[in-house]
């Protein structure tokens, strides 16, 4: 057992990156595995400064790529264990958490996303989002959750370990640079505190029993030899996802009932948009927003409702439209006609939105 | 002699009775080498503390012949998964089992890495010269001249650089008081299961423990009984078959 | 609603994240809104630095925005890579003894000050940032003194401890910033 470090409500100003490692902490974790790359390094940071009074574990690894298998190892243990990374060591781990996304091991990862692709930028970007949710050779049996701030960047985290290990698919926060490095004000809990009861984990390994007596042996494997065999175990994990599905997705809308421009964004984007929207409202323009919270999956039918209410869509991200791609499947069959603002690796200020939704409301006149 | 035949196999405790028939092409080395460590677990009597992490290759064959907790992983990426483990659990025994290309090729720079920080676990590489399960290719251990199916005319070791000797190496970045490195062969499973035996006893005294296994690949080497065992002791001549790193033991 | 858009841009070494760090803690604890994001390219120490920061009454949305109300530059190159961030509305501030040339932008005010040649010859090179914190102060109107002191004990406190002169000599230097805009603002 770690010993959790926020007892009451606390009101701090901190980093996002330090956020997080508060939130792995409240969430009892156990253990991070990690590898440095920018911009989410002060998870790892923290983590390690607070590790005496925690009594947690950590192990700095060789690479992402053992980062997200050791990680794995750890969970096997029986360990609330986490890892984050951003950028090409997303990429890289990709090789684990397709791992673990076939042997439905309950992965939490936090995503600061940076530019992309190749190096590109250490700073800020969206471009990792159809990496998380599709990331490896497989389906995308992934549980996301796009943050848009520090409150979320708590809640989500706690919330993201027990969405691992009740549903046993990758749980990811999804945030980006910027969340992770800017500094605001954010009140940390406890999670008892909010009725939130950590889901006890189980060793997957090694468990309770003697092999022999008390049970077999465990025999965990991602391979198989006939392509049935593989599309019976793949069928079964596709009934649980998408029964789960409308149990966890969430979203967000703010004066969307009216909209008649609906800014679709996620993420950090997402509260961009709000003062947008408040600025447009003022100038008289029925502007509103939906913002997936899980982008994976999707709230479809709150999606799809929200669409059919607005005379227009507007589309906006810091990536070529990763999120809209994913939506806009969603959406088929509905004729709301949309645009786009999208800024690859770029943040998308307030100005941006109003300027983009005014001239698609002139065009309209 | 059908008598004989109907005598049931005396398997260790810690290989899976159940598995049945080996899915090991005939005369393959993976079978002599997991009998040898199921003994060694056996002899030490950690059955029920050992977690066995198998890699990619014909090293994943072995996901349920043995009677221990196991885990299959990716190509390379078994002994992460297993030091993640013993990391998260100081009980445990962790045995990394794999290939040459596992080892030595995609997973490197977690063998140089494990064993740098002399993590708590055996890491069992069996060198059989080749990438079996994918039709039998150049590996980093191929010898000089051999024919493989990416070296259809013989290794040429100017092209290709020498053989990677795992032993070697690892001795050479192990920290020797807590480390124990050796490489063994199939053609001597008394050694090779006492060399096990060892290996495992340092990782019960938490040190790091690596053993290469010299090992047989018929299928792909396109031998008979013979030419394979020639072969096999041309590598014997080749990769040294010795002790590189003993810790004293603790008294 | 009222919030306030603060760019602070010069050359790693200059103090420049240190200043912003302590504006946004002053502000925090004087209640207010705030976020705050460093810069952190590629270039850990030879870059130009900049701190975006922002200070309101109200919860923040957007964590970047377009253009600044106020943009401080205190280096030749910071006045290249901060253009960006100033249009009409916007007061730049720029370090005469440091800047060999004057921000062309269009823009409310441009506002000269000598922080640096004032913190070499009256005080000490490494209170130059806290000059330029006190004309930030001045310039801005969102917090007050006291604020801004008590951040300042905060970041500073142990060493002020360890030797009671650097209080002295920062308040000064706070004191002074504050003047040079009033002067800069009545010539």
């Amino acid at each position: 057992m770690v010993n959790k470090l926020i007892k009451e409500d606390t009101r701090m100003f901190l980093t996002g990156n330090e956020v997080l490692a508060y939130a792995a902490n409240s969430a009892e974790a156990e253990f991070m595995y990690g590898y440095p790359i920018t911009p989410q390094n002060e998870i790892m940071h923290t983590w390690c400064k607070l590790l005496p009074k925690t009594g947690a574990g950590f192990l700095q690894t060789e690479d992402e790529i053992s980062a997200g298998f050791s990680t794995i190892g750890g969970i096997l243990a029986g360990k609330r264990a986490f890892t984050a990374t951003a950028g090409p060591g997303n990429v890289i781990m990709q090789d684990a958490q397709s791992m673990a996304e076939m042997m439905r091991i309950p992965f939490v990862c936090a995503v600061m996303q940076r530019g992309g692709p190749s190096t590109a930028t250490v700073i800020y970007a969206q471009q990792e989002t159809r990496l998380t949710c599709f990331g490896g050779n497989g389906e995308g049996f992934r549980i996301v959750y796009s943050t848009a701030g520090h409150q979320d960047l708590y809640d989500y985290m706690i919330k993201a370990f027990n969405t691992a290990w009740k549903y046993r698919f990758p749980t990811y926060v999804l945030a980006d640079g910027y969340q992770g490095k800017m500094r605001e004000p954010v009140t940390l809990y406890d999670p008892a505190s909010r009725g939130i009861t950590m889901v006890p984990t189980q060793k997957f390994l090694l468990g309770e029993g003697e092999i022999g007596k008390d049970r077999k042996s465990v025999h965990m494997r991602n391979t198989y030899n006939m392509e049935e065999e593989l599309m019976e175990v793949l069928e079964g994990y596709k009934a649980d996802y998408d029964k789960i599905s409308e149990e966890i997705q969430e979203w967000e809308e703010y004066k969307a009932d009216d909209a008649e421009i609906l800014v679709i964004a996620h993420g950090i984007v997402a509260r961009s948009a709000r003062t947008a929207i408040d600025e447009l409202r003022e100038k008289g323009i029925k502007a509103g927003l939906f913002r997936p919270i899980t982008i994976r999956p999707l709230a479809v039918k709150p999606l799809r409702e929200a669409v059919s209410r607005a005379k227009r869509v507007l589309f906006t991200e810091s990536a070529n439209g990763q999120l809209a791609q994913m939506v806009l499947e969603k959406l088929y069959g509905l004729s709301t006609p949309y645009e786009t603002l999208f800024k690859m690796g770029v943040g998308v200020t307030g100005d941006d939105i109003v300027n983009k939704v005014e001239a698609m409301t002139a065009a309209a006149i | 002699m059908s008598e004989i035949l109907t005598l049931p196999p005396n398997l260790p405790k810690a290989q899976n009775a159940e598995v049945g028939a080996s899915k090991f092409c005939p005369g393959c080395g993976h079978g002599i080498t997991l009998k040898a460590l199921a003994q060694a677990v056996d002899e030490l009597d950690i059955k029920q503390k050992t977690v066995f992490g198998c890699d990619i290759g014909c090293s994943l064959l072995s996901w349920n012949y043995m009677d221990l907790d196991t885990v299959q992983t990716h190509h390379g990426r078994t002994t992460p998964v297993i030091y993640g483990l013993t990391r998260a659990n100081p009980e445990a025994i962790g045995i990394a089992y794999m290939g040459d290309g596992g080892g030595l090729a995609i997973g490197a720079q977690h063998l140089v890495n494990a064993t740098v920080r002399g993590e708590r676990m055996l890491i069992i590489v069996v060198n059989n010269t080749n990438y079996g399960m994918t039709g039998g290719q150049m590996s980093p251990t191929t010898m000089p001249g051999q024919k493989t199916e990416t070296t259809p005319y013989g290794r040429d070791c100017t092209v290709t650089g020498k053989p990677a000797k795992a032993a070697e190496m690892v001795a050479s970045i192990a920290d020797k008081e807590k480390s124990y490195v050796a490489r063994s062969t199939v053609s001597n499973v008394i050694k090779l299961k006492s060399t096990f035996v060892k290996a495992l006893k340092n990782v019960q005294n938490g040190g790091f423990s690596f053993v290469e296994v010299l090992s047989i690949c018929p299928l792909n080497w396109r031998t008979n009984n013979y030419d394979t065992f020639a072969r096999l002791q041309q590598m014997e001549e080749f990769f040294e078959v010795k002790e590189f790193l003993v810790p004293e033991q603790k008294v | 609603m009222s919030r306030t858009k603060i760019v602070l841009a010069g050359e790693g070494g200059q103090g420049v994240q240190s200043v912003a760090k302590i504006l946004v803690e002053a502000g925090y604890e004087a209640g207010k809104q705030v976020l705050y994001i460093p810069n952190f390219g590629v270039e850990q120490r030879g870059g130009v630095s900049i701190a975006f920061c922002q200070i309101a009454d109200e919860i923040i949305g957007e964590p970047r925005f377009a253009k600044g109300d106020i943009i401080i530059m205190l280096s030749d190159r910071a006045i290249d890579r901060c253009a960006a961030y100033v249009d009409e509305n916007s007061t730049v501030v720029y370090d005469t003894s440091v800047c060999t040339k004057k921000p062309e932008v269009k823009c409310k005010e441009i506002i000269g000050v000598d922080a640096n040649r004032i913190a070499n010859e009256q005080l000490s090179a490494r209170v130059f940032n806290i000059i330029i914190l006190g004309v930030l102060l001045e310039a801005t109107h969102v917090l007050k003194l006291e604020d801004i002191k008590n951040a300042m004990e905060m970041a500073l406190g142990k060493k002020f401890d360890a030797k009671p002169e650097l209080r002295d000599l920062n308040y000064k230097a706070l004191d002074m910033g504050m003047g040079l805009i009033n002067q800069s603002l009545g010539v």
